[in-house]
């Protein structure tokens, strides 16, 4: 079982946090800040795996996280699940899926965390096709790419005349954001991990 | 219309949507606060709107903000009204503002019921997909019942992507509504078989968390997982079943058996690391599973150890930790294959990865042995030198003291080294283990008698030295060492060579900055010395220094009477007057010092931390009972009779626990003496190597030219720990050399036998002697201490409820709640509470009482349920497989598809697991079928003969349930083994007389087996068979059957030890443990243990006595009961067939090396095989050649004596004519061989 997916930035930020087990709201940023506070302190070259975050479910539960440029993803998952399967998970299902649908959707070059500090209910909407309740839903990408862009297409239609001025809106005023960084890339995003067979 | 919708939006087009929230919020970075609640009280107005999409946008940025983890359960109700929009995309957004903030405490959640059941049968997949994945995340126990039904159906939607959504949400159904497993699973095991990927993966997934949790219930399964394993291809699903089959194994070890190959398979041929890795893993657990039944699988350990060496030695710091955490799996069964990467292992404490080095060391911990044991730790002490980090310095030190105690110091050989250590562990600056350190310095040197003085002199020199003083080392607790050495070197004080100066030494002002606990110990303890030195002195005849002593501590304590710590001050004021008296006395020339001492006479011995705990609780006293009447609640709450009750309750078990202790120390002291004179441990340690600390007790003989700065944990004058490793290294050498001088006189002595055991390695464990007769206490017990009882499973765990059995026909009770109306559903047999038309908090209230009333009605079902097993069982009647119905009427009532026939199930396992093909090392899965097939004459219905135990045990079988399908299998292999035996006296009977065998008459069925004891609840017998591997083992298997209605649980045998046989215990437990027996009995059920016994000598027969304890519980009660039983260890028990042919046996023969004896016995009456398999079989001999009324028999002993017998008969008489080497051996033989004919 996934007790919880946490993505947040280098300085600790949440940009998507998931529970699958209830906590207060108080007690969510308190496990954010301390996973943080646990992961941001390790360096890039060793292993993604860390025991002992005392606040989510105890011995049984692993931390397993990736770390991309400015961001951390991280799961929360116990002994059930494979540690490589789940990091296969974020690195070709999360990532990818999130370049893929973004990219389609709106042509960007590569995804930056600026396209998960915008568009978060999107990166649910993926991450749902992903992971359901704690449990790993699908792991084959293009079905998820697919699924996701059936629904973002039934969104559009949907829309129709009512969605099209608020579009344009929504429009103008991302052009007038010419001092975003546009290219917070979110690095080699292909590492391939040797050996590891995408799923 | 369609003005108002354009004017809506054109509305809305000013309103801030997510975007703009996270822009603003961005662009507010100091008062970002300030901001959001402004944000928040446009979206409260926005809330107030009728437009959806303006609510549905505010619900948005709602979610957002929750994640920045304000609370927005206030908009509890928005989001229901947002997730019942009719459009998707509204709907979406709803549903997962819902997912991430509702819980089971939301209260408008009962409102939605409705909306999320009209969602799961809307048209269009995505409306369901998206209430599927919200309420996976929010559902409650209500829900789960009100919608199991409709999710069930949607099981078998036309579309895989509804299809695998609602497989998966079963799983957190099944959670909250346990009652929906039983109906529900075989859909779910349908689902295994599905043709979409997609939904087989979220079905195994499902069955994987369940099964992971209540493994038994899915064994079943596993013939469909096999078939499942060998066909994906899919990774992710392979890898959740091999994840399973690990799960199952050690419930099943034929099942492990089975495994082995495919996995061995996938090993060698996958590419992805996760999918070997895992399978590495399941081979591992596969191996744990059978490292007591099968010998050996060494190839498949081999080539794990080897596929994770190449992960840890991968670049890749993941595949090195993973490695690692595998390798430590390995290590608890199989520490050989282990112990040789040591180098390896070592290595990775250098890693720069911090989480690597805390496996390694973990592993370490496992690996080290007598022999190794200084080496690593002194690598560890390295290591502890360079570290950096204190968390890691401080992991360390925890690990080399966890190392050097583990198993009751099991591998420390000199413990002057490891107080050595502990005192070198002291200088690490900024530890938290200073308790720790002290904890084991006190445990030392109380339990290891021989080491006391040189851990006084060691205490002493820290008292002494003061660097614990200093202030910044009390802030991080290592100055907690100084309560250790005060307290040895007070309670010690015979040992001390200076006495005096210690005295002074604890009397520094500076001490008065200590902690007041460790102050207290100082107090006390100087008190102590003072004893000591009074004594010294006074036969000295000088009274001077004894009154400069007094006038020392007279000037000195008023410090610590001031002290502000209250123990503290107590005792020194206590021991100030008591000085001054002494003083008072002194003055007069009286003789105190005798008094004084008698103050601290006496020995504390150490009790084991659980003692107290342990003592059972006698018959007929409740604890829990009040002892006066409980005071009246109007009486306020008084402290006083509390207290009261509090001080007795101890004083009363103490007095009884004291007592307990005297006679059982006394007991246990004589067992030691005797297990020490026995042991060659003890006796045979070389005088020389005792030498070399004799000649040089102390400190003296360390050079104090030793010192080196560069080297920071050196402290001139304490002894260095790796002196002793040299020191170590050399006695070793010595005890090597001679012991091979021993040997080779042995060798001379006895040409052949014993010495085959011996040149099994250059230095194996056992000839490591240890540096001094080191008698290691053992903490007290109770004597009939309770086994401790791990109970620590935790009730409210929620999978508790889901161990179910499925493979129970389903009840007419058992279907889903249907819907039909609300109102409905509210009268369905689970409850009766209403909740339309009462207030919110009402309704909570009773949905809460609902709740409670459904855990109890649950439980009284599950009662019932296994009544009726039972009954079912009794009656024996196969219940009918029904076929599964298809699916049709997706929404009507028809549910509960009926499950397949159980009993054709639980056959079909044991079919499957025992009779597909089979790889080489399967064949004894195989074997029980076929000798069961092959020797029908065993079968309970084919006659009588003197074993009525078997035949009820035989009986048993037969009301077996389904469930004790284990119990079942364990039975069979053991009637495999004994056939076994049977089988090999047998066949030995053969290997002379094939021709005769077939025309003759067939022999009456066989047992070995006899009564050991019985009550009336559990009747034991028992067999004792030789160890062929081992000449001084011989395994006792005792068939354990309960005869009463009530349960057995926590048997435990135990032996009492003679100096001749030993019961085998587990390393660590102490020669008065028990063993427990592994399983537990249901009413009428047996189930054989084996036990392992080692023996010296086997020219006698033996008998032992024991005591079988064990729990009864019935429905209503538990009590403790016990059995006492002999073992009685005959001569033949030692023999074993070995088949011998007729050339080497007349060699044997003309030898001359053995003794002859001869038996007559008279008036037989039964044929001569009959004869001839008797002794074959009862006495483990083999025919070697039969030549009409003639026969030669040969066995041999474990220890290699050869046993030939000669056996002639005519008229009704039979002679015996016996040769051995051993001729007390073949007299006791032959006693016994008559004693079989006389019952006869």
């Amino acid at each position: 079982m996934i007790k919880a997916i946490l993505i947040f930035n280098n300085h600790g930020k949440p940009r998507l946090i998931r529970f699958y087990q209830y906590f207060a709201e108080d007690l969510q940023q308190q496990i954010i800040r301390e996973t943080f506070h646990l992961v941001s302190k390790r360096d890039d070259n060793v292993c993604n795996f860390l025991e002992g975050g005392s606040l989510i479910g105890g011995s049984d539960y692993k931390l397993i996280y990736r770390h991309y440029a400015t961001l951390y993803f991280v799961f929360c998952v116990d002994s059930s699940e494979s540690e490589l399967g789940i990091l296969d998970l974020i690195q070709v299902n999360i990532i990818q899926t999130h370049v893929f649908v973004e990219t389609l959707d709106k042509c960007f070059e590569n995804v930056c965390e600026l396209d998960l500090i915008f568009h978060m209910d999107k990166v649910h909407y993926i991450l749902q096709e992903v992971v359901m309740g704690g449990m790993v839903l699908e792991t084959n990408m293009n079905e998820i790419v697919g699924q996701v862009e059936l629904q973002n297409r039934m969104e559009k239609s949907e829309g129709g005349l009512s969605a099209a001025p608020a579009r344009a809106v929504s429009a103008v005023k991302n052009m007038n954001l010419p001092e975003i960084p546009r290219n917070i890339n979110i690095g080699d995003i292909n590492i391939k991990v040797p050996s590891l067979s995408p799923f | 219309m369609a003005l108002k919708i354009v004017k809506g939006s054109i509305d809305r087009m000013f309103d801030k949507n997510l975007q703009d929230l996270v822009r603003g919020i961005r662009n507010h970075k100091e008062d970002e606060a300030k901001y959001i609640s402004t944000c928040i009280d446009e979206i409260k107005q926005e809330l107030k709107q009728d437009n959806i999409a303006v609510k549905a946008n505010a619900v948005c940025k709602l979610t957002y903000l929750q994640m920045l983890g304000y609370d927005i359960s206030w908009a509890a109700f928005n989001i229901v009204e947002v997730m019942s929009s009719s459009k998707f995309t509204y709907k979406r957004i709803g549903y997962l503002a819902a997912s991430q903030c509702f819980h089971e405490g939301t209260d408008v959640i009962m409102l939605t019921t409705n909306q999320i059941r009209k969602d799961l049968s809307s048209p269009n997949q995505y409306d369901t997909g998206v209430a599927l994945t919200g309420l996976s995340c929010f559902v409650t126990p209500d829900l789960a019942r009100d919608l199991a039904n409709d999710i069930m159906t949607l099981m078998s939607h036309t579309k895989p992507y509804i299809r695998k959504k609602a497989v998966l949400i079963m799983y957190k159904v099944f959670l909250k509504y346990p009652e929906s497993l039983r109906p529900a699973f075989p859909r779910l095991k349908e689902k295994l078989e599905d043709p979409d990927p997609g939904v087989q993966s979220a079905a195994v997934n499902v069955i994987c968390e369940l099964a992971r949790r209540n493994p038994k219930n899915y064994l079943s399964l596993a013939p469909l997982f096999f078939k499942l394993m060998t066909s994906s291809t899919n990774n992710w699903v392979l890898i959740k079943i091999i994840k399973l089959f690990g799960a199952l194994t050690p419930l099943e070890p034929r099942l492990g058996k089975k495994l082995i190959e495919p996995l061995t398979n996938l090993i060698h041929s996958t590419s992805a690391m996760s999918l070997l890795y895992e399978c590495v893993n399941t081979v591992i657990a596969v191996l744990i599973s059978l490292s007591s039944g099968m010998p050996n699988h060494s190839a498949s350990i081999q080539l794990c150890v080897q596929k994770l060496r190449i992960l840890i030695e991968d670049s890749d710091q993941n595949l090195k930790y993973l490695g690692l955490l595998a390798m430590s799996k390995i290590l608890k069964t199989h520490p050989k294959s282990v112990q040789s990467h040591k180098d390896l292992i070592l290595q990775c404490l250098d890693d720069k990865d911090e989480s690597i080095r805390l496996r390694a060391l973990d592993l370490l911990y496992g690996m080290v042995s007598k022999k190794n044991l200084m080496e690593i730790v002194k690598k560890l002490m390295l290591h502890v030198d360079k570290a950096e980090g204190t968390t890691y310095r401080d992991e360390l030190l925890t690990k080399i003291i966890d190392i050097c105690s583990q198993s009751n110091y099991q591998y420390i050989t000199n413990f002057e080294w490891y107080i050595s250590i502990l005192v070198e562990l002291t200088r690490l600056e900024g530890t938290r283990h200073g308790h720790l350190i002290a904890s084991q310095m006190l445990d030392v040197a109380i339990r290891v008698k021989a080491i006391r003085g040189f851990a006084v002199a060691q205490m002493a020199m820290l008292l002494d030295s003061g660097h614990l003083l200093t202030g910044n080392m009390q802030r991080n607790g290592i100055c907690e060492v100084l309560y250790a050495a005060a307290w040895i070197c007070g309670e010690f004080s015979e040992h001390l060579d200076d006495p005096m100066q210690t005295l002074e030494a604890m009397l520094r002002p500076k001490v008065a900055s200590l902690p007041g606990h460790i102050q207290a110990v100082y107090v006390q303890n100087a008190a102590k010395l003072f004893a000591t030195v009074l004594q010294k002195h006074e036969g000295a005849t000088d009274s001077q220094a004894a009154q400069d002593t007094s006038q020392l501590l007279i000037e000195r304590l008023p410090l610590f009477v001031q002290s502000a710590n209250l123990e503290v001050q107590e005792r020194a004021s206590c021991i100030l007057q008591l000085v001054k008296y002494i003083q008072k006395l002194q003055q007069k020339d009286v003789e105190v010092a005798e008094e004084v001492s008698a103050l601290f006479a006496g020995e504390l011995n150490p009790v084991a931390p659980k003692a107290q705990k342990k003592v059972p609780v006698p018959e007929g006293l409740d604890l829990d009972a009040w002892i006066n009447e409980p005071p009246s609640e109007s009486e306020s709450e008084d402290e006083k009779p509390k207290a009261v009750f509090a001080k007795e309750e101890p004083k009363q078990s103490r007095a009884r626990h004291i007592e307990v202790d005297e006679k059982e120390l006394a007991r246990r002291r004589e067992a030691r003496k005797q297990e020490q004179a026995n042991n060659p441990f003890y006796i045979k340690s070389s005088p020389s190597s005792q030498k070399v600390y004799q000649d040089a007790p102390g400190v003296e003989h360390i050079p104090v030219v030793q010192i080196d700065l560069s080297v920071p944990l050196k402290v001139p004058g304490m002894p260095m720990s790796e002196q002793y490793l040299k020191l170590e290294e050399e006695r070793r050498q010595k005890e090597r050399a001679d012991k091979k001088k021993k040997d080779k006189k042995k060798k001379k002595r006895e040409k052949r036998g014993k010495g085959k055991r011996d040149d099994s390695g250059p230095e194996s464990e056992e000839d490591i002697t240890p540096a001094h007769q080191v008698d290691i206490v053992t903490e007290e017990m109770p004597e009939n201490a309770l086994p401790s009882d791990d109970d620590d499973k935790d009730p409210n765990d929620p999978h508790k409820a889901l161990d179910i059995d499925l493979d129970k026909p389903l009840a007419d009770s058992e279907k889903l709640p249907v819907r039909t109306h609300r109102r409905e559903v509210l009268k369905s047999p689970e409850e009766d509470g209403d909740q339309d038309g009462i207030t919110q908090e009402a309704k909570r209230r009773s949905s809460k009482e609902k709740k409670e009333k459904d855990r109890k009605k649950s439980k009284e079902e599950e009662k019932k349920k296994k009544k009726k097993k039972h009954k079912h069982v009794v009656e024996e009647e196969p219940p009918e497989p029904l076929s599964e119905e298809p699916v049709q009427s997706e929404e009507s009532a028809e549910v509960a598809a009926p499950p397949t026939s159980t009993s054709a199930e639980a056959s079909d396992l044991d079919f499957w697991l025992s009779s597909a093909p089979v790889p080489p090392p399967i064949k004894e899965a195989l074997a029980p079928k076929t000798s069961v097939a092959a020797a029908p004459d065993s079968e309970p219905d084919v006659p009588k003969d003197a074993e009525p135990d078997e035949e009820k045990s035989l009986k048993n079988k037969k009301k077996k349930q389904k469930k004790e399908k284990d119990e079942k299998k364990k039975k069979k292999r053991h009637h495999h083994h004994h056939h076994h035996g049977d089988g090999g006296g047998g066949d030995s009977v053969q290997n002379g007389t094939v021709e005769e065998e077939e025309e003759e008459e067939p022999l009456p069925p066989m047992s070995n087996y006899c009564l050991l004891a019985e009550n009336s609840y559990i009747k034991m017998v028992y067999d004792i068979q030789g160890n062929l591997q081992d000449g001084s083992q011989v395994v006792v298997s005792v068939i354990f059957e309960n005869k009463s209605n009530s349960f057995l649980k926590s048997m435990e045998f135990n032996v009492l030890d003679s100096l001749n046989s030993k019961l085998q215990r587990p390393e660590g437990a102490s020669p008065h443990d028990g063993l427990v027996v592994p399983f537990q009995l249901p009413p009428g059920v047996s189930n054989e243990a084996r036990f392992v016994f080692s023996v010296q000598s086997i020219v006698m027969p033996q008998k032992l006595k024991g005591t079988l304890t064990f729990i009864v519980k019935s429905e209503d009660s538990s009590t403790h009961e016990k059995l006492d039983f002999k073992l009685h260890f005959t001569c033949t028990s030692y023999l074993i067939t070995t088949p011998c042919y007729s050339d080497a046996y007349a060699k044997l023969l003309e030898s001359g090396d053995l003794k002859s004896s001869s038996l007559k016995l008279e008036g037989l009456n039964m044929p001569f095989h009959h004869l001839l398999a008797r002794i074959c079989f009862h006495h483990h001999f083999s025919v070697v050649e039969r030549i009409d009324s003639c026969a030669s028999m040969y066995s041999r002993s474990i220890q290699g004596h050869h046993v030939c017998l000669l056996v002639k008969t005519a008229n009704q008489t039979v002679s015996i004519d016996a040769k051995c080497d051993e001729p007390s051996l073949l007299a006791n033989v032959l006693d016994e061989i008559k004693q079989t004919f006389s019952q006869c």
